[in-house]
């Protein structure tokens, strides 16, 4: 039961959160927008002229899009795939009594807190390399060919370095989800003749389907922006092999200065983005009891 | 009653999650071993795992031909005051979203989630040209705000969870003893929300420390942070491997520390209150 005075006071202490988010969201957006109508490139400032939608019908119908939109999707689902999958395994391996589970547990989060361009420098370098790297190593020591990664399968090399990037987040939301399930329905469910398959399948699994979901739409939202990875390994390259959305729009921003184009694209970006955000935002909505 | 396990599958479980956090953690621990090598010996096949002449140079030159330090400056500079100014707007915010909610309260926070679901690079070219022509690109200030802007909505998340649990019965019973509404916040609820503030704190620092998409777009060296001074090792004459080791190392190991001090926090922090 709040005061008129409390009330007030409430308000007065959200408005600044509010104020800057709603400037920090709307202004950009606004411009983006706007700049998306025109002929734009930093390269000729003065020279600006309204182009109506052909900077969307430029960037759609752009090959590179394409090549664009198909990379992000494969990126995005198999490094949901993997970490999820595994995380999966590793979350019900680490649930089990283990002798020091807290030590094990911390080697298994530590990849979360990398920065991105470690990471991908220390994968691309130290293991990844095809002289030097100890991935070749291993493979020439068990009488195979190395493999030059970042030639023969580039894409597959940033999606190990992103999925051993998440993996932990998928991991310990995963196991704090299944350490809140209840031991004694498992018990039930053991004494009464249920297998570990069945208990699984009818009881552990269907208890994760929210945090799974969670998970899901979480990386989704983070995996659509992997930038970092690409920028210090491959730079979108060899080709357009690794160039995912996020990364297209920056290099017509920043590279070839075609602000308009890029505008259009970062739109695009945005509604993808928005699209998930909706389930995202319904899911946790529906946790809320505000 | 909890029943007791069989000594052979704890054995088991426990050999399988060792190989499993071993081969998980092994990149980390290599970077760390090869850091203290010479560049020679960081290229040699076979590799050497711990016989080798153990040596501290690297550690010296990153620091002497690359002045570390500022750029470890620069993080820490971004990374704190980003955090400290996000914590004076939201403190206030998540305070009255939690103990003076009204009918609105409920969108507007689900709003605030919404507004950390832009992807940056949808707003890369405005944020650019705004830079620009206020003079912010490669400033600490400019990152400072932008990086403040964009963990806001984690920040207000992560304090309105934790707020939400501080018993609002014991302000009645604070209020019946006649205590003002000032003696209210610096006796009663300040010592009950310091966890909740000191976790937000330090996820919200890691998160900041290890950001690299406006990091790597909006500065090159003057206000560099960390996770640009790594990316310089990119460029094909950087490729020194001991050297690339030894700086990633000392750019993660403080935020690995915070970060292990911090895991349960996390899942709350990122999962916004989704899981716990």
């Amino acid at each position: 039961m709040a005061t008129q005075q409390g009330r007030t006071l409430g308000r007065l202490m959200l408005s600044p959160t509010i104020i800057l988010l709603f400037i920090w969201m709307i202004v950009p957006l606004a411009m983006t927008i706007y700049f998306s109508t025109l002929n734009y490139n930093l390269l000729n400032p003065g020279m600006e002229n309204f182009a109506g939608l052909d900077n969307y019908y430029y960037f759609l119908t752009d090959p590179s899009f394409l090549a664009a939109f198909r990379n992000t999707l494969v990126l995005v689902g198999s490094v949901l795939a993997i970490t999820v999958v595994f995380g999966i395994l590793i979350a019900l391996l680490l649930d089990q009594p283990i002798l020091g589970r807290n030590v094990v547990r911390l080697m298994v989060i530590g990849p979360f807190f990398i920065m991105p361009t470690v990471s991908a420098l220390v994968w691309k370098n130290l293991l990844m390399h095809p002289v030097s790297g100890l991935f070749a190593w291993i493979a020439t020591s068990i009488g195979l060919q190395p493999i030059d990664w970042f030639a023969e399968a580039p894409m597959l090399a940033i999606i190990l370095i992103v999925s051993w990037q998440w993996l932990p987040f998928a991991t310990l939301i995963l196991l704090t989800a299944l350490q809140s399930l209840d031991a004694e329905q498992r018990e039930a469910a053991e004494m009464d003749g249920a297998r570990s398959l069945s208990t699984f399948l009818y009881i552990t699994l269907p208890h994760l389907a929210r945090p799974i979901t969670v998970v899901i739409l979480i990386e989704t939202i983070f995996l659509l922006s992997v930038f970092a990875d690409i920028f210090v390994t491959t730079g979108g390259g060899p080709g357009l092999q690794t160039t995912n959305i996020a990364f297209l729009i920056y290099s017509q921003a920043l590279m070839h200065y075609d602000v308009g184009t890029a505008s259009a694209g970062g739109l695009v970006a945005v509604v993808i983005a928005n699209i998930l955000a909706f389930f995202l935002v319904r899911i946790v909505g529906r946790n809320l009891e505000a | 009653m909890a029943r007791r396990t069989p000594v052979a599958h704890t054995i088991t479980a426990t050999v399988a999650a060792w190989i499993v956090g071993f081969v998980i953690f092994f990149p980390i621990l290599w970077m760390v071993i090869t850091s203290f090598k010479t560049e020679l010996e960081a290229f040699n096949t076979p590799p050497s795992f711990l016989f080798f002449h153990w040596t501290t140079e690297n550690y010296a030159t990153v620091q002497e031909r690359s002045n570390y330090l500022h750029h470890a400056l620069n993080s820490i500079i971004i990374a704190g005051g980003s955090t400290l100014v996000a914590m004076v707007i939201a403190i206030p915010a998540a305070w009255s979203m939690a103990f003076v909610p009204s009918r609105r309260t409920r969108d507007i926070l689900l709003w605030i989630l919404s507004t950390k679901m832009m992807p940056a690079v949808g707003v890369l070219v405005p944020i650019y040209l705004i830079f620009r022509d206020l003079a912010l690109l490669d400033t600490r200030i400019g990152l400072l705000g932008i990086l403040c802007l964009s963990n806001l909505p984690i920040v207000v998340w992560m304090l309105f969870t934790y707020f939400k649990e501080i018993p609002k019965d014991i302000l009645e019973a604070s209020r019946m003893d006649g205590a003002t509404i000032g003696r209210e916040l610096v006796y009663v609820l300040t010592p009950m929300a310091v966890p909740g503030i000191a976790s937000t704190i330090l996820l919200n620092v890691i998160l900041a420390w290890n950001e690299a998409f406006w990091t790597l777009n909006l500065s090159t060296s003057e206000a560099a942070p960390l996770t640009v001074f790594i990316a310089s090792y990119s460029s094909p004459e950087g490729l020194f491997w001991a050297k690339l080791s030894a700086a990633s190392t000392l750019a993660i190991a403080p935020i690995l520390v915070l970060g292990w001090f911090t895991q349960r926090q996390l899942v709350r922090g990122l999962t916004f209150g989704a899981v716990k």
